[in-house]
C-alpha cells in the first residue's frame, strides 16, 4: 500500500508532537507545575498515529487515562497543542476549561467523545457512537483505544457483543504495553495471544507491531475499510510499551531492567525517521528542522498555558445541565 | 378527556414522541416484539417502530446504558430501558461517572437521554426487584429524577423527560404499572414541566410531601383524618430534581407542620433530603418537629406479611400525624 508522502510526513510530525508534548509533561508534573497526576504515553506514539492517520474529523474515538496521544492523533497536525497543555495545567483556557485535566483530556469538536480514568466503559459508549452512525446511516467509524488492563472487565465484553451482534462500525484498538498499572497481563490471563478474544465475538482480531507506525497504519486501513462498508467490527493489538511508568512518580520497578531496555531500543520514532530517509521522503536536516519546530510549538503552547488565568471559582456551577 | 391508565400513559407518552422525532429510539431488554416490556407498558411499539428503533438487547446492563449515553453524546436521543431500577447498580459506573459528560468535558457535550425503570415494593418481588434509591438517585449530580404518581402526571412528564437535553431518569412504580385505575387527560398533547410539584389535594394543618405510590397512601390517609377533623395537604412533588422547594415551603408556611412519605429506608433517603431543606429555609414557620414516614434501614423482604411491615402505609402516616398535633 502507497502512502503519500505528505501523509507520511504527517504521521512523522504527528509522532514527534506526542513525543515532545508527553516529555515536556513529564519535566512539569516534576517541578510540581502540573496538579493532579499525570499518565504518559511515550513510546506508544505509533498506535494513535498510524491509526487516526485512517481517520476523518468526524469520525469518533474514545481514549483513555494514557490519552494525551490519543487526543494529539485524532486532531491532526493543525490542531494547537496551546488549549490542551492549559488543560492540564488547569487554566481557564483549557480544552476543558479546567474541569477534565491530563485522564480526561477530550474534545467532541475533533471526535474525541471521552477520555475515561475507569476501563471499560468506553466500549460500551462507543459501541453507543457507532449505534448513532448506523441509525443515521452515516459512514463514520468509531475507534475505542484501551489498555490490556481493560481486556478483563465486563464492559470490555458486553460491549463487543454489542458491536459484533449488530454490525456496527467499530475499532477495538488494544495497545498492549503488557503492564496494567503494575500488573503484568499474562498473569492474569490464560492468554498467549490476546486477539484470541475477537473469536469470542466472531470478528477479525489481529496482532500488530504497535511500534511500527506503517504497520498499524496498514493494519487499521483494513478496518477501517469493512467497518465504512458496515462490515462490521475489528479488535486490533498493537504490541507496544511505555517509557515512563504507569503515572509520573510510578518508579515502576517491578519491570526489570532489560525489559526497560529493550522498550528504549524499540523506540518508534528513530524507527520511522530512520525508515523514511531510507524512503528518500525525508532528510536528516528535515527531520531536524521538524523536531525543531514542534519543539518550539511546545514552548509556545506552554507559555501560552502559563499566561492563562485560572478559571474564575464560579465556573465550578455552570455546565452542570444543558 | 379521556381516561387512560398509568401503563397506557407512558405508552402514548412514548409513542408520540417516537413518531415526532426520528432521532428518538428505545433500547433494552425484552421490549420488543414478545413482551413489549415485562409488564406490557410498551405493546405495539416494536410493530410500528420496528427492531432498529425499538431495540432489543441481551441481559447486559452496561450496554444498555453505555451505548445509550454514547447514543445520546453523538446526536441520537435514546430511551434507555433499564427494567428494575435495582439493576442500575450493575451500571453504576455509567450512572456516576459518565452522565456528568457535559460538565466533565468543559460544556461541550450534550446528553439528551431518557432512562426508565421500574421501582417499588408491594408484589412481593423480594430484594432485587423493589427499590426506590430516591435518595441514592438524588445524591448523582448531573440526572435529573421523575417519579410519576399518576398516569395524568405520568404522560405529560415522560414527555418532556425526551425532550430534556440531560439525562433524566424516569421512574414507574411497578403497583402503579399494574393498576386498573385510571385518570383523565386531555384529548389532545400536553407536557408538565419537569421541577413543577402538584397539590394533590388542599389543607392547612399538616403539609405532607409523598413520593411516587406514596401520594395515594396519602391521599387515603387524608381522607381518614378529614373525618376527625384534620386537614391535610398533600403535596407530590413529582420531580425529585429538581425538587419544586418553593412549593413545599410555601405549604409549610401555611401549615407549619411537615411530615414526608417515602417508600425507601429511612438514612439517606429523599425524606431526609427534603426534611434538610424545610430545616434550613423555613424552621421559623415549623410549629412542631418533622417527621419521615419512611422504610426501615434493611434490605426489602419477601413474604407479603415482612413487606407489608416494611412498607410505609396509612397508619403509620396517621400515626406520625398525630404525634405532631
Amino acid at each position: 500500500m502507497a502512502i503519500e508522502k505528505e501523509k507520511l510526513l504527517d504521521m512523522y510530525r504527528t509522532m514527534v508532537r506526542i513525543r515532545i508534548f508527553e516529555e515536556k509533561i513529564a519535566e512539569d508534573f516534576a517541578a510540581g507545575k502540573i496538579p493532579g497526576f499525570v499518565h504518559l504515553s511515550a513510546g506508544q506514539e505509533a498506535n494513535p498515529t498510524g491509526v487516526c492517520a485512517n481517520l476523518r474529523i468526524d469520525d469518533i474515538i474514545t481514549s483513555t487515562h494514557r490519552g494525551h496521544g490519543h487526543v494529539i492523533a485524532k486532531a491532526g497536525n493543525q490542531y494547537s497543542l496551546a488549549p490542551m497543555v492549559a488543560e492540564l495545567y488547569g487554566r481557564k483556557t483549557g480544552v476543558n476549561k479546567g474541569k477534565a485535566g491530563s485522564q480526561h483530556l477530550s474534545d467532541m469538536d475533533i471526535g474525541v467523545l471521552v477520555a475515561e480514568g475507569i476501563q471499560g466503559t468506553a466500549l460500551t459508549l462507543a459501541a453507543g457512537a457507532a449505534l448513532t452512525a448506523k441509525l443515521r446511516g452515516t459512514d463514520q467509524v468509531v475507534v475505542s483505544f484501551i489498555g490490556d488492563g481493560t481486556l478483563n472487565t465486563g464492559r470490555f465484553h458486553e460491549g463487543m457483543n454489542m458491536a459484533s451482534a449488530w454490525k456496527l462500525p467499530l475499532i477495538c484498538y488494544c495497545e498492549n504495553n503488557v503492564w496494567a498499572e503494575s500488573t503484568n497481563i499474562y498473569d492474569v490471563t490464560n492468554l498467549t495471544n490476546i486477539t484470541d478474544r475477537a473469536v469470542a465475538f466472531n470478528i477479525p482480531g489481529v496482532s500488530v507491531d504497535g511500534n511500527d507506525v506503517l504497520a498499524v497504519y496498514k493494519v487499521a486501513a483494513e478496518a477501517v475499510a469493512r467497518a465504512r462498508k458496515g462490515e462490521g467490527p475489528t479488535f486490533i493489538e498493537g504490541k507496544t510499551c511505555r517509557r515512563f511508568g504507569h503515572f509520573q512518580g510510578d518508579t515502576h520497578l517491578y519491570r526489570s531492567q532489560e525489559e526497560k531496555d529493550e522498550c528504549m531500543k524499540r523506540d518508534p520514532i528513530p524507527r520511522f525517521r530512520k525508515r523514511l530517509i531510507e524512503m528518500k521522503v525525508l532528510t536528516e536536516k528535515e527531520a531536524d528542522k521538524i523536531q525543531q519546530e514542534v519543539q518550539e510549538e511546545m514552548d509556545k503552547a506552554v507559555k501560552f498555558a502559563l499566561e492563562s488565568p485560572f478559571p474564575d471559582p464560579e465556573e465550578v456551577l455552570t455546565d452542570v445541565y444543558a | 378527556m379521556k381516561e387512560i391508565t398509568y401503563q397506557k400513559a407512558i405508552n402514548e407518552a412514548i409513542d408520540e414522541e417516537m413518531k415526532r422525532d426520528p432521532s428518538i429510539f428505545i433500547i433494552g431488554e425484552d421490549i420488543g416484539k414478545h413482551w413489549g416490556g415485562s409488564l406490557g407498558e410498551l405493546a405495539g411499539l416494536f410493530d410500528k417502530y420496528g427492531a432498529e428503533r425499538v431495540r432489543e438487547t441481551p441481559i447486559s446492563e452496561t450496554a444498555i446504558l453505555g451505548g445509550a449515553i454514547g447514543a445520546a453524546a453523538t446526536g441520537m436521543r435514546p430511551i434507555a430501558y433499564l427494567y428494575f431500577d435495582d439493576f442500575l447498580g450493575v451500571c453504576g459506573d455509567e450512572l456516576i461517572n459518565q452522565l456528568q459528560m457535559k460538565y466533565m468535558y468543559g460544556g461541550k457535550t450534550k446528553l439528551p437521554l431518557t432512562i426508565t425503570a421500574y421501582i417499588g415494593a408491594g408484589l412481593s418481588a423480594a430484594h432485587q426487584h423493589s427499590k426506590c434509591l430516591f435518595g441514592w438517585l438524588m445524591n448523582i449530580s448531573g440526572l435529573k429524577i421523575v417519579a410519576p404518581a399518576t398516569a395524568y402526571d405520568a404522560k405529560g412528564l415522560l414527555k418532556s423527560a425526551i425532550r430534556e437535553d440531560n439525562p433524566v431518569i424516569f421512574l414507574e412504580h411497578k403497583v402503579l404499572l399494574l393498576s386498573r385505575s385510571t385518570s383523565q387527560i386531555p384529548n389532545e398533547e400536553y407536557t408538565i414541566p419537569l421541577g413543577k410539584a402538584d397539590i394533590k389535594r388542599g389543607g392547612s394543618e399538616v403539609t405532607v410531601v409523598a413520593i411516587a405510590l406514596m401520594v395515594h397512601r396519602a391521599l387515603a390517609a387524608a381522607d381518614k383524618l378529614q373525618e376527625k377533623g384534620i386537614s391535610i395537604e398533600v403535596i407530590d412533588p413529582r420531580t425529585l430534581v429538581p425538587l419544586d422547594k418553593q412549593a413545599i415551603i410555601d405549604s409549610v408556611k401555611k401549615t407549619g407542620r411537615l411530615v414526608i412519605m417515602d417508600e425507601e429506608p429511612k438514612t439517606g433517603s429523599a425524606a431526609g433530603e427534603i426534611a434538610a431543606i424545610v430545616a434550613e429555609e423555613a424552621f421559623d414557620f415549623l410549629d412542631a418537629p418533622i417527621k419521615r414516614v419512611c422504610a426501615p434501614d434493611t434490605p426489602i423482604p419477601f413474604s407479603p406479611v415482612l413487606e407489608k411491615f416494611w412498607m410505609p402505609d396509612e397508619e403509620d402516616l396517621i400515626k406520625a400525624i398525630n404525634e405532631i398535633m
